[in-house]
């Protein structure tokens, strides 16, 4: 039994995540009054990726080779960590808070070096660029986990979810504003508006698509599955970290099932929200960006204080 | 903002409808060797395009970018355009290759991964066209890369290069159902 | 067998090795190559015996104390107490002079030909036994000696290279804060021997109570001041940036490593050992001077393009980590939380021990290269990857292990800091509560940004295309240095996947002062090697992350390497270029890349824009010949502390000089003013 749900928690966020991403495009383009592809596009464009050849730049490394691999090693390592649809994943202890915003920044950090591996102007640049949101992003990504830990008790993200289903109403404030810090670092660290733009073709306004100008074939089709999977583990986290309603306590098929319904409706109602948000705004200003960001900071700041001045 | 989201349902669809009778009423020309089996079961679910620009008048591009609005919707069959001739799998070229454009043409031939195809879009990128055997230009796009279709028009509609493109990735298909 | 190695007979072997080596260094001044053997031998021994003796001493929990008893001062006695908290000090000494002086067999002979190797060998030799001197002895007097030969031996290796003006000037900038702090260090004990009566520290330590609480607080400034100095943190930090990169790299690396790490060891000798029981609010100082020193060492490693001193910027930025956890430990420890407080403390030393080993493992790599490429300037590398491929893996360990990325080390010593922080937040009342989210949103951007900054130094350096002809001819470092290098690259990964049984052993380290004799751990540590802190907040797992991170690797690979898509063809083309010719100015920059943040930080940082246009005829200014733009950082330090303090006291001394007016008959009038106030004193 722990063999199978092990074995589905670590398929689940790569197999949902291009659906999660098709979903976003489709109602974006409904909301501009096209037709739009069909929700499940993304993977017919990773499985054509996959299947074409290569072509790699003289000037690149074994970073730049290995990168990809790295990037999607790390988020199948986070989505196996994370409370998705079962109250607890068996012995597993890689579910603490820091382990999972370091983990994901080990795939920042790689990412950001194959964009500069190539010796691109626009590698070099998104790599600056990212770096500079990532760096600010962290603050705002801990401490509203951190908000949450503090309420529970607990910096286990299972306990997190299994105690926010029964914390007293006095926490409600902390927890909505924890959950407003961490929708605003969700938009930066998958590159959402108002950050960056993933569909553009105008390199200079790249943060993210920059730095995998370079890709191609298999590789390409591995960073953006892996920037896929990336989006939906942020969703995971938002949906069953602050609004743990329908989450299993108990371990059995019918649980698990109910379980996976009730995150996929979640997911789409995340995936409604991000539409209908990238199609009201338009991108920031590279410059306005780290206001945003401290006031996700200043929001967990403020969380945190609410809570110890309730007790 | 409520009265931006109440517009856009109010707003009547408007996109064009599209069927197979249509399809053989059109005509283009095929050229070049026969593109290998593998090429038409990758692309028909999902073709990524890079448009290149080889000193053309514009023309073209303005019908390329109507493709995307909400009348045509290229999207709706799995084709979109792309940033990067590396993540490119048809390479739409525009205009007479002009003397500047010819290596820009040909390194981003080179750098499209396999399998690609290569499609010359408009009268001037066939045979240069209005600019046909000028000194600035090298007439057409055949003198640089091989050119696997062409899509005639000065410029083509942007019904023209649809229907076009759908047929491409149809005939691909049919072709190697012949071949068997 | 054991009980051989742990007395006072190891002790003095150790130190002989280092005596014997400093001497016959000197002996060997006319022939390089044997002047490099004699000094590496002896170090390298040395080190040995220093490991073998304080891992001993750690295992068996056993502490020395012993010393010559001398008749001429009451004051002054030659005695020395090697308590486990030495013995850990001693083992990181003994650890990185190790490596480094491995490297520096290889290192060493690209200073052959112009200058002497018997003079760098006997101040290489001197430096590591004065090291291991100052963090064993027992007495202030004793402490202050070897202090300051541990401070004139580094004065003399920064100005090894003395053809180069700058190094000389670093040297006599470092030689001048290194006193500035002593004189603090001098006051502390003169306070302490006042109202003691001793300079012995065990002494000290039984009489504490007679010191009143004022001076005990004037103690603590001055000591913290004084020491501090040393460690670098900021405001004082302003020799550290220039002195480190002047001197040879491997002693870079053992001052950033060790040296720095002298006045951490004397701060948790004194406050948390010595000077027991103190008032909350030291452990509050210490924690905001750490919390910003860690964060404004990061943004100005950020504006660097020198690796050398971006890796000296490093150094402020994880001193700044190490004083987080020894504040918590302090303020916990006051609050009557001593499991805590043990916590705090097992992040501060669990810090120090990491922080030398990949810091080491940077300058060693950063030396290689600029041994190759004769600069140090970063706009002038890359693509270094190609030339020197371990030299460029080495590099990105010691990169992933400072930016706090697991399974490496450095991702466990932050933990626990953060641990120490988040109960600190959990368990606080109100102000102070405040100061600790503070530290930890410090030490939250502090990590974003090393990662950041890590990005540029490797990046620019190793990847993409050579930016300058020097690269070209760049050949891969020399054997000796890729072993020095490779076995503190070994470390971090095995300090990382096995921390827990690390931090069993610093707990015991820990535990063994004074005021945690009968506390109770503060983490658990389980048989599989994970480890928990105790109330059960969190709980993480050396071994497993990385079985985790291999096997998951290991499976993406095989599946979409092997599996998908066997037959794909790769083929190699020049990096897409828009159609146009790249050449290397197309590629970003390390002042390129960290403008954005220095831009978004300006108000800290203060950046400036210099334009200057030469024209081709000044009258009529019409075609310009040149246009340069300097880009810098204002330098907040001189211009508000060190010139003010440096005017203040040119006009006092101005002043004073009006004494010393050349007047035989106001001379006499002194000596007769003197004398009676002499007479009236014994009257």
């Amino acid at each position: 039994m722990s063999i199978f749900i092990l074995v589905i928690q670590l398929i689940f966020i790569p197999a949902f995540s291009p659906l999660c991403v098709g979903i976003i495009r489709k109602i974006k383009a409904k909301l501009q009054n096209r037709q739009g592809a069909n929700i499940f596009q993304p993977y017919r464009d990773i499985w054509k990726l996959l299947h074409k050849d290569e072509v790699l730049s003289r000037d690149a490394s074994w970073i730049f080779r290995f990168t990809p691999y790295i990037v999607f090693a790390v988020t199948l390592v986070v989505g196996m960590s994370i409370p998705l649809f079962v109250p607890h994943v068996f012995g597993f202890m890689t579910s603490d808070i820091l382990f999972i915003v370091y983990t994901l920044a080990i795939g920042t950090f790689f990412m950001a070096l194959a964009g500069m591996d190539t010796g691109s102007a626009f590698g070099g640049f998104g790599s600056s660029r990212e770096m500079t949101i990532s760096a600010l992003a962290e603050g705002g990504f801990i401490f509203s986990l951190l908000t949450m830990a503090l309420i529970v008790g607990s910096s286990n993200l299972f306990d997190i979810t299994s105690f926010t289903r029964s914390i007293n109403s006095q926490y409600f404030l902390p927890m909505i504003l924890a959950f407003c810090g961490f929708f605003i670092v969700l938009l930066a660290e998958t590159t959402r508006f108002p950050f960056d733009n993933p569909a553009t073709h105008l390199e200079l306004t790249m943060i993210h698509e920059a730095m995998i100008l370079e890709y191609s074939g298999k590789r390409l089709a591995l960073m953006e599955w892996a920037a896929s999977n990336k989006l939906l583990i942020f969703i995971a986290l938002g949906a069953n970290l602050s609004f743990p309603f329908g989450f299993p306590m108990n371990v059995g098929f019918v649980a698990i099932a109910l379980g996976i319904f009730y995150f996929l409706m979640k997911m789409f109602l995340f995936c409604v929200i991000i539409a209908v948000l990238e199609s009201s705004i338009a991108k920031f200003r590279f410059f306005r960006l780290p206001d945003l960001l401290l006031i996700s900071f200043i929001f967990n700041v403020v969380a945190i204080g609410l809570i110890y001045s309730i007790k | 903002m409520l009265k931006f989201f109440a517009k856009i349902f109010k707003t009547p669809k408007n996109i064009i409808s599209f069927s197979k009778n249509d399809l053989n009423q059109m005509d283009f020309f095929e050229i070049g060797e026969k593109i290998q089996d593998k090429v038409k079961k990758l692309f028909r679910g999902s073709l990524a395009i890079r448009q290149i620009d080889a000193g053309s008048d514009n023309a073209c591009e303005q019908e390329l970018i109507a493709l995307s609005n909400s009348f045509y919707d290229v999207e709706r069959f799995g084709i979109h355009f792309v940033a990067s001739p590396r993540h490119a799998d048809m390479l739409l070229v525009t205009g007479p290759v002009t003397r500047n454009m010819a290596k820009a043409v040909k390194d981003a031939y080179d750098g499209t991964p396999n399998p690609k195809i290569v499609v010359a879009i408009g009268d001037d990128a066939i045979d240069g066209g209005i600019f046909k055997n000028s000194y600035a230009v090298l007439n057409g796009v055949d003198s640089v890369v091989p050119v696997d279709y062409q899509i005639l028009g000065d410029p083509p509609t942007p019904t023209i290069i649809l229907y076009s493109l759908l047929k491409i990735l149809e005939t691909v298909e049919d072709k190697t159902l012949q071949k068997k | 067998m054991l009980e051989i190695i742990a007395s006072p007979i190891s002790f003095f072997i150790l130190l002989s090795l280092f005596f014997v080596g400093a001497i016959g260094s000197l002996f060997f001044y006319k022939n390089n190559n044997q002047a490099n053997a004699w000094s590496s031998f002896f170090v390298i021994s040395g080190s040995l015996v220093g490991l073998v003796f304080s891992i001993v001493n750690i295992l068996t929990k056993n502490s020395l104390l012993f010393g010559l008893k001398t008749s001429f001062f009451s004051f002054f006695t030659i005695s020395f107490h090697i308590d486990l908290l030495s013995s850990f000090f001693v083992f990181v000494i003994s650890l990185l002079a190790l490596f480094c002086s491995i490297y520096g067999i290889g290192y060493v002979r690209h200073y052959y030909k112009k200058y002497n190797i018997g003079v760098l060998g006997f101040f290489y030799n001197l430096f590591i036994g004065s090291l291991i001197l100052v963090v064993t002895s027992s007495n202030g007097i004793l402490f202050l000696i070897f202090w300051e030969i541990m401070s004139i031996s580094s004065y003399f290796l920064v100005v090894y290279d003395n053809h180069d003006d700058d190094n000389v000037k670093a040297g006599l900038l470092y030689l001048v804060m290194t006193y500035i702090g002593t004189s603090f260090i001098i006051l502390a004990f003169l306070l302490l021997y006042k109202y003691i009566g001793s300079f012995d520290f065990l002494v000290i330590k039984d009489n504490i109570a007679l010191i009143p609480a004022s001076i005990k607080n004037i103690v603590f400034v001055s000591a913290f001041i004084g020491f501090g100095l040393k460690a670098g943190i900021i405001p004082l930090h302003i020799w550290l940036p220039v002195a480190h990169p002047a001197a040879p790299s491997h002693v870079s690396a053992l001052m950033s490593g060790i040296m720095i790490k002298s006045g951490i060891y004397m701060m948790i000798r004194l406050f948390l050992d010595i000077l027991q029981p103190v008032p909350f609010w030291w452990g509050l100082m210490v924690l905001v001077v750490g919390s910003i020193s860690a964060l404004l060492g990061v943004l100005y490693a950020l504006t660097e393009h020198d690796i050398k001193r971006l890796l000296a910027y490093h150094s402020i930025e994880n001193i700044g980590i190490i004083l987080l956890g020894l504040g918590s430990a302090l303020t916990f420890y006051s609050l009557n939380l001593p499991a805590l407080a043990l916590l705090g403390l097992i992040a501060a030393l669990f810090h120090t021990l990491n922080h030398a080993i990949f810091k080491a493992l940077l300058f060693l790599s950063a030396g290689s290269v600029i041994n190759e490429v004769h600069t140090r300037n970063m706009e002038e590398y890359g693509g270094l990857i190609k030339y020197m491929p371990q030299t460029a893996l080495f590099f990105l360990i010691g990169s992933v292990a400072i930016s706090a990325l697991p399974p490496f080390n450095g991702f466990f010593s932050e933990w626990l800091t953060y641990q120490a922080l988040f109960q600190g937040i959990a368990q606080m009342s109100f102000v102070t509560q405040w100061i600790f989210i503070l530290a930890t949103g410090s030490l939250v951007f502090t990590g974003g940004l090393a990662l950041a900054c890590f990005v540029k130094a490797f990046g620019v350096t190793f990847l993409a295309r050579p930016r300058s002809k020097k690269v070209t001819c760049a050949k891969e470092s020399a054997l000796s240095m890729r072993l020095g290098m490779g076995g503190l690259a070994l470390l971090t990964l095995l300090f990382g996947v096995f921390s827990g049984y690390i931090i069993s052993i610093i707990n015991t380290v820990s535990q063994s002062l004074g005021i945690f004799k009968n506390s109770s751990s503060a983490i658990n540590i389980s048989s599989s090697q994970s480890m928990s802190v105790s109330n059960g907040f969190s709980s993480i797992s050396g071994p497993l992350i990385f079985v985790l991170f291999v096997v998951t690797i290991f499976l993406v690979v095989f599946i979409f390497k092997k599996i998908i898509n066997r037959k794909q063809k790769e083929c190699t083309t020049n990096t897409w270029d828009c159609g146009t010719n790249f050449t290397p100015r197309a590629e970003i920059t390390a002042t390129g890349f960290s403008r954005s943040i220095i831009l978004i930080f300006k108000g800290l940082l203060k950046p400036t824009i210099q334009h200057n246009i030469e024209y081709y005829d000044d009258q009529n200014r019409y075609l310009p010949k040149s246009r340069t733009v300097t880009l810098n950082i204002g330098n907040v330090y001189h211009t508000y502390l060190y010139q003010p303090l440096h005017i203040v006291i040119n006009k006092l001394s101005v002043k004073a000089k009006t004494i010393q007016n050349g007047n035989i008959d106001l001379y006499i009038s002194y000596i007769l003013v003197a004398l009676m106030l002499a007479l009236l004193v014994i009257l």
